[in-house]
């Protein structure tokens, strides 16, 4: 949380625009000098269904470049289900349809001739329950290079990676150590090593943090917030404080009793905490429901 | 009460503690019974057949062939011709069992033909093996289909038509019990696959397998222990059960030990019957041993950065 409010309070008064269901929002133009660059991923008009039973409705939203931005909303509102459409990972499930486009790079990631992996390669994930490789610490680092034909040098790659991922001081001695044999909040930053060591360009995050300690739950939203400046992280959550406390933008999500869930708002992380613009989004935050 | 239920006060539950906890010990009981019952018959079988047969247990007896006189008979051809069965039976079974159910767990979309087959493999495991002997009769031996050196495009009554006819009958139970082991890897393990870029296959071989080794190996071991019992279908396809020689080729006709068991059991003389108690003993200690390295290999393949 230390830094945080720093980021806060020079991020606090950017972003307007109205926010209703369904309409496509373009980013804002970030209070740092730089230049608007094109978002990392345009999500345009999807929807999913289960089977027979719809989950997504019509869903668009573009998410920023090189910024957190989390995704809320109360279970079954389709934010993990949203957040797997980013790297195909929904293609794993019999019976799942999904319509509309996600592009990244200007490319449809459901283009006829788009291989899933390759997509999976450019966007990574991080899982709500660790999940490291019953094998050694490298190799757990190490795997998904490997796979992906990496040609450099394995052993830098590895400490790079696990250094980005704050692990490094933790496990630098005994790299063969099984990756089970850590702590939950290690194993979770291991799993972040894992992504970030095929050089993806996007982290999705599914509740990284819901099977963690307060201690270790921290660790990873610093993590989140220094990741950012090289990677784009998009991350699900269920506790409203830590979207708060780590993403630049929210988007607040909801299901009807129709079970179709439904972007609701999408706008910078302070407006949506401080002054939302759907009712249902200020009784959400503020704890009436969900 | 403090709960809030106005309707509800502590008489309204009558617990018969005593009485409950006499139908635990009742049941205990029971249960216990039933265990013991399996043991006491073990136990007397074991004995049986270790009185009956200590008195031929000796080197000889491993390295005579068959003969007419008792004291000169051994088990050579059926303890070889056994090991060589398996060991045909097990290379064919474990690659083809394993690759279905591979192909079942990871690749079949999930639709009414791959039902059909599931059914259909868990149908087989009940077929009563001479089904099996007639069918390795007829394709192997005789070779209807032509896939053999032999007169007529058969194997003959070779030990590879004995093993193919073997790995039919068990490729259910191999097929089965792969699928439970790669059915138990846990579906975040593959999810960690796929998100790091992973193809199907490179996830099914870096993860899935060997994640589920352990549980194959034991399935096909155990699988394997049921087909070295065996005997109806291996005589369908004729096995022999005078074989004076060792098996030295895939080719070769040869005997098993529960066919040698069962030709000197039906014999009149009293010491034939004894050499088939030593034969049954030899035949259970191949069984314990194959059971045994089951074991060891579950550990030893499930103990390297297992939990």
């Amino acid at each position: 949380m230390v830094g945080d409010t720093e980021r806060t309070a020079t991020q606090s008064g950017a972003g307007a625009g109205t926010a209703t269901a369904g309409v496509t929002f373009q980013p804002q133009a970030s209070e740092d000098d730089a230049p608007a660059s094109p978002p990392a991923v345009e999500i345009r008009n999807v929807s999913l269904w289960y089977g027979s039973q719809q989950a997504l409705g019509n869903v668009s939203l573009d998410i920023p470049r090189n910024r957190v931005t989390a995704l809320i909303g109360p279970s079954g509102c389709g934010k993990s289900t949203l957040l797997r459409c980013m790297n195909r990972m929904n293609d794993l499930i019999d019976g799942v349809r999904i319509e509309g486009e996600v592009f990244i790079d200007g490319e449809d990631i459901y283009g006829a001739e788009v291989d899933p992996s390759d997509v999976r390669r450019v966007v990574g994930m991080v899982f709500q329950r660790p999940n490291p490789f019953p094998k050694s610490i490298y190799d757990n680092v190490a795997f998904g290079a490997r796979i992906n034909g990496y040609k450099g040098d394995m052993d830098g790659l590895v400490e790079e990676s696990l250094r980005r991922a704050a692990l490094w001081d933790e496990v630098k001695d005994d790299l063969k150590k099984s990756g089970l044999a850590l702590s939950g909040g290690q194993q979770q930053r291991l799993c972040i090593a894992r992504a970030i060591a095929v050089n993806p360009e996007i982290v999705l995050m599914d509740e990284p943090c819901s099977a963690l300690d307060p201690i270790a739950t921290q660790r990873i939203e610093d993590l989140m917030q220094d990741l950012a400046s090289d990677y784009t992280i998009v991350v699900v959550t269920h506790n409203m404080q830590q979207a708060a406390r780590v993403s630049h933008r929210t988007a607040f999500m909801l299901a009807g009793d129709d079970l179709v869930g439904r972007l609701i708002e999408f706008e910078d992380t302070d407006r949506i905490f401080l002054n939302p613009g759907d009712e249902r989004t200020e009784q959400y935050i503020t704890g009436r429901f969900g | 009460m403090a709960a809030g239920h106005p309707t509800v006060t502590r008489d309204s539950y009558v617990p018969r503690l005593s009485f409950r906890q006499t139908v635990g010990t009742g049941f205990l009981a029971l249960c216990m019974a039933g265990t013991m019952v399996g043991i006491v018959f073990l136990a007397v079988l074991l004995t049986d057949v270790w009185r009956d047969g200590v008195g031929f247990l000796r080197w000889e007896f491993l390295e005579a062939f068959p003969s007419r006189f008792p004291e000169r008979a051994g088990f050579q051809s059926a303890l070889w011709g056994s090991l060589w069965l398996i060991a045909t039976t097990a290379m064919l079974a474990f690659p083809i069992g394993v690759g279905a159910a591979i192909y079942l767990e990871e690749y079949a979309p999930r639709n009414f033909v791959t039902r059909a087959i599931q059914i259909n493999i868990s149908n087989l495991a009940g077929v009563p093996s001479i089904v099996f002997g007639l069918l390795g009769l007829q394709i192997f031996v005789r070779g209807t289909i032509g896939i053999g050196p032999s007169v007529g495009g058969g194997f003959g009554r070779s030990i590879i038509a004995g093993g193919a006819t073997m790995a039919l009958l068990i490729l259910p139970i191999v097929i089965v019990a792969a699928q439970e082991a790669i059915k138990a890897v846990p579906p975040s393990l593959r999810e960690a696959s796929y998100g790091v870029g992973a193809t199907r296959w490179q996830t099914v071989w870096h993860h899935v397998l060997p994640q589920a080794f352990p549980g194959i190996l034991t399935g096909t071991i155990l699988a394997l222990s049921r087909a070295i019992g065996e005997t109806a279908p291996l005589i369908m396809i004729g096995a022999l059960t005078f074989v004076a020689f060792r098996p030295e080729d895939l080719l070769d006709p040869f005997t098993v030990m529960p066919i040698q068991i069962y030709n000197w059991v039906s014999r009149p003389q009293a010491d034939f019957h004894d050499l088939a108690a030593t034969g049954i003993i030899v035949l259970l200690f191949v069984l314990l041993s194959m059971n045994a390295l089951a074991v060891f290999l579950r550990q030893w393949t499930g103990r390297r950065y297992g939990r």
